[in-house]
């Protein structure tokens, strides 16, 4: 069960996560190719539970960013490596129309003319239609026009300040950006994904200089 | 049963063709006129010319017709399950219980000697109750002989000698030796005729080739490919070009008489049947035993274009190639589809339609390397929860293989100050490690350097898992290199 909680901020207040989201297409775009964060915020965001996860994979995407690699994602998953991004959506499709799925999980690389509105459109109401949730990574690409849901843009940030260890990286921190969501009004924030809780912490991305001095202070923004 | 090439220009005109001989040329096969004419195949060509020295004489193409008759083996089952071929120009059918759908014996006959002329052959056919009186019959009988089960002894006593199988030598030695009908072999003892030919193969021993052809001495052929244990078949009166429309109907054909002998499948494969001596093939697999006609019918999507249907096919054969026995169980009783069979159908779902490879389930194993601590698993053995997790963090993507980079280090030992990935110049802000991994001796190749893993961040705030191999002082090879291998979150 992922807990996530508001840290003291008035725009955070759109962002109602203890009302889940509805299962449905979300979009989630890579800032740089080869970012872990997108990953990582995608696996936060996914139900915890005993179902498995069907994940499905380009050959450019695999090639480019890697595969998933089970020790690290720590949770059940069937991987399915395609070759081309349209056989990508057929195979979410199909993991969409049969039962027994925790989430399907699909990475395209780039833009290709098949992953258009109608194909995101399709996986929308089969998602929203079977209740299951669907999310779709995409690395080097401009965000054009699509039917998911929620839309984010996520990066890696530097990370949290580990407890025992200065110099060594700590809990991942990513600048989450949801640029468009039929269920709440968009908004930035920074996720802090705290690995021996398994629970990400939402907190407002600041643009006040005092707040950021704060945040650096506490939670440690190193090298921001 | 007996065929030949019928590529004929016309009908009338004597055609032979020729395979080279060790004294030139000789008569691999004729046409009827050829025949007529008093052309024997195995002759000299220029022996023949004399008999008939207007005749077209042609090059035999004996890999073509090997590799024809090796196709119309398949193309034979559409009139009965099992078919093999009998030597270089004959095909077996085994037609037990197989006739009645034609209308008896004779009607089957004609109905396969109307088809193979159809496709240009011209066919000699027999049904016997033996392998051995059906040749002799079909090549030495009547026309479309038909020989009921215990009219075998009459109907080959008055074949030649030929009819049952023996090599030309034998033949000329029973000539010499006065035998020259099956019947006065029959009336010989049992005794003398062994003792005669007791040293000699079966194609050399009458004895033996009499028993086979009355059915004393079993000869059970060799039937080529997989036999069916479910069929389901639709004839068609006209050819078509696409079987779609047919194919769940013969689903639920299939799944009932599976259910009849608690069976479901694993393999299926649909056969069409074409009308120029072809059979074209598509066969699925599933995960689990099923016999689910809806399940088994969307196998088949986006297959059936892959059916090459030639000038159309009409018979469609809907085979169950492997079958495992399936007890019909009620898991549960809330009405909830079991998770693991819609798992199991959404398994072969994509595994027919993108290949058995494509899916995988990565499962743990006990390794430190980190590349063999993932391997493939059974796609259906889901369970629940990962047995055993690595202690320390690992990186949830993984470069497969690893990238070399470039580093800029302070200590040689130590963490890298920055590195060149990709063209892009990385310079690290924090780093963990190094965690050391050793090669696994009874695993690696004797030399393989050890591994000293660091988890990096970089300037951008991307965390990273990159490595050494070696060390300066191992004397493995040279300088240590480096590599990124994962992607942390």
């Amino acid at each position: 069960m992922s807990v996530i909680s508001l840290n003291r901020s008035k725009r955070a207040a759109r962002w109602t996560p203890g009302a889940d989201l509805p299962a449905t297409l979300s979009e989630v775009f890579a800032q740089t190719p080869v970012d872990g964060g997108a990953v990582g915020f995608v696996l936060s965001q996914l139900s915890r539970g005993a179902a498995p996860v069907l994940w499905v994979q380009d050959r450019l995407s695999a090639k480019e960013a890697g595969v998933p690699y089970l020790p690290g994602v720590g949770r059940p998953f069937l991987m399915v490596h395609l070759s081309r991004p349209d056989e990508v959506l057929v195979a979410m499709e199909e993991g969409l129309r049969a039962g027994g799925l925790a989430a399907v999980v699909g990475e395209v690389w780039g833009a290709p003319s098949c992953l258009d509105f109608t194909a995101t459109r399709r996986l929308v109401l089969r998602a929203e239609a079977m209740g299951v949730t669907c999310w779709l990574i995409r690395r080097g690409a401009a965000p054009d026009l699509s039917a998911a849901r929620n839309r984010w843009r996520v990066a890696s940030l530097p990370s949290a300040r580990h407890a025992d260890d200065p110099l060594a990286p700590g809990d991942a921190r990513w600048q989450v950006d949801l640029f468009r969501s039929r269920f709440t009004d968009p908004g930035i924030w920074v996720a802090r994904y705290d690995r021996a809780a398994d629970r990400v912490d939402f907190t407002a991305a600041v643009p006040d200089r005092v707040l950021a001095e704060d945040a650096r202070a506490t939670g440690g923004i190193a090298g921001a | 049963m007996r065929e030949q090439q019928g590529e004929l220009p016309a009908h009338d005109l004597p055609v032979v063709l020729t395979v080279d001989g060790p004294h030139g040329p000789v008569v691999h096969s004729a046409n009827r006129m050829a025949r007529l004419a008093g052309v024997v195949e195995g002759g000299r060509i220029t022996d023949m010319r004399a008999f008939c020295p207007e005749m077209q004489v042609d090059y035999a193409d004996t890999g073509a017709e090997a590799a024809m008759l090796a196709r119309l083996v398949f193309w034979a089952r559409r009139w009965c399950p099992w078919s093999a071929t009998d030597g270089a120009r004959g095909l077996i059918l085994d037609t037990t219980g197989a006739d009645h759908l034609w209308g008896g014996e004779a009607a089957m006959l004609a109905e396969i000697e109307a088809q193979f002329s159809i496709l240009g052959f011209s066919a000699q056919l027999a049904v016997a109750p033996t392998l051995g009186a059906a040749w002799g019959l079909a090549r030495y009988g009547g026309v479309r002989a038909v020989c009921g089960a215990d009219e075998v002894v009459q109907k080959l006593a008055p074949l030649g000698v030929a009819a049952l199988r023996l090599d030309p030598g034998t033949v000329l030695l029973l000539h010499r030796l006065g035998l020259k009908r099956v019947r006065h072999l029959a009336d010989l003892p049992r005794l003398s005729l062994a003792r005669r030919f007791n040293r000699a193969g079966p194609a050399g021993n009458p004895q033996v080739r009499l028993d086979q052809a009355m059915g004393r001495l079993a000869e059970p052929p060799d039937w080529p490919g997989e036999v069916a244990q479910f069929r389901v078949l639709a004839r068609l009166p006209e050819p078509i070009q696409d079987p779609t429309h047919f194919l769940a109907g013969m689903c639920v054909d299939l799944c009932a008489g599976l259910a009849a002998a608690a069976q479901g499948c694993r393999r299926l494969r649909l056969s069409v049947f074409r009308t120029d001596g072809e059979v074209s093939h598509v066969a699925v697999a599933t995960a689990q035993p099923s016999r689910d006609a809806v399940h088994l019918q969307r196998l088949f999507d986006g297959k059936l274009d892959r059916i090459n249907p030639g000038y159309g096919f009409d018979l469609i054969v809907l085979e169950a190639l492997v079958v495992e026995p399936l007890v019909a169980v009620q898991m549960r009783t809330d009405g909830v589809v079991d998770a693991d069979l819609m798992l199991g159908q959404l398994v072969d779902r994509l595994s027919a339609r993108f290949g058995a490879k494509a899916i995988a389930r990565p499962v743990l194993r006990a390794s430190h390397i980190p590349e063999r601590a993932e391997g493939r698993g059974g796609v259906l053995a889901l369970a629940a929860v990962p047995p055993h997790l690595p202690n320390r963090e690992r990186p949830i993507r993984l470069l497969t293989p690893p990238e070399e980079v470039r580093v800029l280090y302070a200590v040689p030992e130590g963490p890298p100050v920055q590195f060149i990935w990709r063209r892009q110049t990385q310079r690290i802000i924090r780093h963990a490690g190094p965690e050391r991994i050793s090669p696994e001796w009874w695993h690696d190749r004797p030399g393989s350097r050890l591994r000293d893993y660091f988890k990096v961040e970089v300037e951008a705030g991307q965390r990273f898992w990159i490595y050494r191999e070696g060390l300066h002082s191992d004397g493995r090879g040279g300088d240590p290199r480096w590599f990124v291998h994962g992607v942390f979150a």
